[in-house]
């Protein structure tokens, strides 16, 4: 059905070309727009629980609308330009977080074959469009001519740049691994016949702990969430901001962290392999991806990693300016790269078995 | 004229654009901002000509990294750029002689080499490998003694920029946090087990 | 030998795992929140809500215009203006509680010598316009006649601890 859509619209030329590449981008960018506001209505279910309250429970069955109604409020709000802020740069700025955020999405690859650009240097990429988005930040944060919003801007960019190195070196220590940078064949590397065992997170367990978490930091979240830190400069880059454009960066926001969930799984959790994968082949409908592999499992894997997110939030006080950076400076930069010298060694004696 | 070609000719005018802009524009962050484009435009050129390493790590390395420090000094300072400003004019033409030369130099260069050899295959097709691969092999074994070299030599750089910036200040208060998180409970807090006092005997 | 341990011990993440257990447990108790429109706590008879001004069994106001609840009143909140009736009685023209100005103490009701002021158990209560906040006599006797029953019940409940 999906090959004769495509034939059916390539038959116009260019113009059925165009169509058919905003169909794709489409399919992918609307389900991540309602993951997200699902996600924001998850979040807010979890950590109630976690502080024992209920959460959203009105608007709709089990308030599933709640995060629905919120868009809808924000959308009607105004958006308040502060009077002395440069106003081309504040709007500008939620676009460019958004930008990066939903463009990393084409990379990510579902199942085998299903991904929107399947590019040589996606990890690479990734890297880069990640590192994209803290522009966004940083000119909300300076164009809205606030001090808060500067303080939070400032520290946004000191934590993104800090915490880009350790995610580098685990992103490295993958690319060993496989021996390339392609998403699709570091998830074919880590098949095998050892089910979960034959995933990276095994051999590169301290790189998986510490890319997770360097995602958290790149994120802004909580615990690492100081450039927002409502506790000490109100809402930080984003005080000034209200309405939809408000909505944009929390959009952005949001993108990132299922974002950095999928690619958690993709590069440490073997993507869309089972955790069963060898142990079982039999050949029933229907079921035979709970064994076999399938898009199934990348979303159940990265439904878990984003409840992680959520677990954090509930769970860890914001760090301070300072620890934030002896972490990520004295503890991962240094654990990260002797990881990636035994990464190599391990690669390089064969101790680690590579694809099926 | 195919779509290549025009998206080169789009990339290439808005990295000519910007690039004139950054030294163009009052705004000094405008102009830092206006430098991520062209960066950003070239890694688009680059992407093009199918270099697609190149072009993602200076997005990475130049647009994720160094502009980002770049951004982070340029807000942080509160200078005043008029005066900077003056000797615009007045210096322009030394200016203008050292873009000319400098014009001059790189245009010989690309000239010489392109005479020297005659433009050959794309030297990863020829080894039948991506352009990626072919880069590893070519910096990682064919190169790699200048290669370290480079690293030893970067390596140095920042040590020494370290120790050139780090002097000793004092009536600073600092802390340090890898003893505040190695603090334990033992060490701030004692519990002292006392005996209960009665009611009627006298305080020892 | 003790600072390796140490070092080991925040490698491994441990007190971050303790503390994301505990969390994780708190997830599946039972909730504390009560939803408040469907669901109410239970509520003492002594509550002191909106104010009311009672009646006799056979429809004489109890109110005589003592004016101790007016005097007792810590917030200044009640104002109260008498005249003779026509039978002889001393009786108010007007009985205003400013709402705003209330602190809802009770010492009225226990100043009053005839039961007249009282408050109720009513809580939920709503003004739309200024100068709504200033509740009159018709309303208090109003009020009190509503509720009567329940004001009558909360009072008999407690009778025998005054």
């Amino acid at each position: 059905m999906i090959d004769a859509m495509r034939e059916s619209l390539l038959a116009y030329g260019n113009t059925g070309l165009v169509a058919w590449v905003v169909l794709k981008i489409l399919v992918i960018a609307v389900p991540v727009i309602i993951a997200v506001a699902m996600f924001v209505y998850w979040e807010r279910k979890v950590i109630g629980w976690m502080h024992v309250r209920m959460g959203p429970n009105q608007i709709g069955p089990f308030g599933l609308l709640q995060a629905f109604a919120d868009v809808f409020k924000l959308l009607f709000k105004e958006i308040i330009q502060p009077s002395s802020a440069n106003k081309f740069l504040f709007v500008l700025a939620p676009l460019i977080a958004l930008v990066p955020s939903f463009a990393a999405w084409s990379l990510v690859p579902f199942d085998a074959g299903l991904v929107l650009a399947d590019v040589n240097v996606g990890l690479l990429l990734l890297l880069a469009l990640t590192s994209l988005g803290v522009y966004g930040i940083i000119l909300a944060g300076w164009s809205s001519n606030s001090r808060y919003a500067m303080l939070g801007a400032m520290r946004a960019a000191a934590q993104t740049i800090s915490y880009e190195i350790p995610m580098g070196f685990a992103l490295v220590s993958v690319m060993i691994m496989t021996g390339s940078l392609n998403l699709t064949e570091i998830v074919m590397a880590q098949a095998g016949s050892k089910g979960f065992l034959d995933w990276y997170w095994l051999p590169l367990l301290p790189m998986f702990v510490i890319y997770f978490i360097s995602g958290v930091a790149e994120t802004n979240r909580a615990p690492f969430d100081m450039a927002e830190g409502e506790s000490e400069i109100v809402a930080g880059f984003h005080v000034e901001y209200s309405g939809s454009a408000f909505a944009i960066f929390f959009l952005a926001e949001y993108a990132n962290m299922i974002l950095i969930a999928f690619l958690a799984t993709v590069l440490f959790m073997g993507g869309w392999l089972s955790p069963l994968q060898g142990w079982i082949t039999a050949d029933v409908a229907w079921v035979d991806w709970i064994w076999k592999g399938g898009w199934q499992w990348t979303f159940i894997k990265a439904f878990l990693f984003s409840f992680f997110y959520l677990w954090f939030r509930a769970t860890f006080p914001r760090y301070r300016y300072d620890q934030i950076m002896r972490l990520g400076w004295k503890v991962f930069i240094p654990i990260t790269i002797v990881w990636v010298v035994v990464a190599a060694c391990l690669k390089y004696f064969g101790l680690v078995t590579i694809g099926a | 004229m195919t779509f290549e070609l025009l998206c080169f000719y789009f990339f290439g005018t808005v990295a000519v654009v910007a690039a004139l802009s950054v030294i163009s524009v009052k705004n000094s962050v405008v102009a830092a901002l206006c430098l991520v484009l062209t960066f950003f435009s070239m890694a688009c050129v680059w992407l093009l000509a199918q270099a697609e390493f190149l072009g993602v790590a200076l997005a990475l390395v130049y647009v994720g990294a160094v502009m980002v420090l770049f951004l982070f000094v340029v807000m942080m300072l509160d200078v005043d750029f008029a005066p900077l400003r003056e000797g615009f004019v007045r210096f322009l033409p030394v200016g203008v002689l050292v873009a000319v030369v400098m014009l001059v130099e790189m245009l010989m260069m690309i000239g010489v080499r392109t005479l020297q050899t005659p433009p050959s295959e794309d030297p990863a097709m020829l080894a039948g490998m991506s352009n990626l691969e072919w880069l590893g092999y070519t910096l990682f074994r064919d190169f790699i003694l200048p290669f370290e070299i480079a690293a030893l030599i970067l390596t140095v750089g920042l040590i020494a920029a370290v120790t050139l910036n780090e002097r000793k200040r004092s009536h600073t208060k600092l802390q340090n946090p890898s003893r505040q998180v190695m603090v334990k409970r033992e060490d701030r807090v004692r519990l002292v087990k006392m005996a209960a006092e009665k009611k009627g005997e006298a305080a020892p | 030998m003790n600072r390796v341990f140490n070092y080991l011990k925040s490698l491994l993440l441990l007190e971050l795992l303790a503390g994301m257990w505990l969390t994780m447990r708190y997830m599946f108790k039972p909730k504390y929140t009560m939803r408040y429109p469907e669901e109410h706590i239970p509520k003492s008879n002594r509550f002191r809500g909106l104010h009311a001004l009672r009646r006799y069994p056979n429809g004489e106001e109890r109110c005589i215009a003592c004016k101790l609840c007016e005097a007792v009143c810590p917030a200044l909140a009640i104002t109260i203006d008498s005249e003779m009736r026509s039978d002889g009685t001393r009786r108010t023209t007007r009985y205003e509680i400013d709402l705003f100005k209330c602190i809802f103490c009770g010492f009225c009701e226990e100043s009053c010598p005839v039961d007249s002021i009282v408050e109720t158990h009513l809580h939920e209560y709503h003004f739309e316009k200024r100068g709504q906040n200033v509740v009159n006599k018709i309303q208090l006797l109003a009020i009190g006649d509503r509720y009567e029953g329940e004001i009558a019940a909360a009072r008999a409940q407690d009778a025998a601890f005054r």
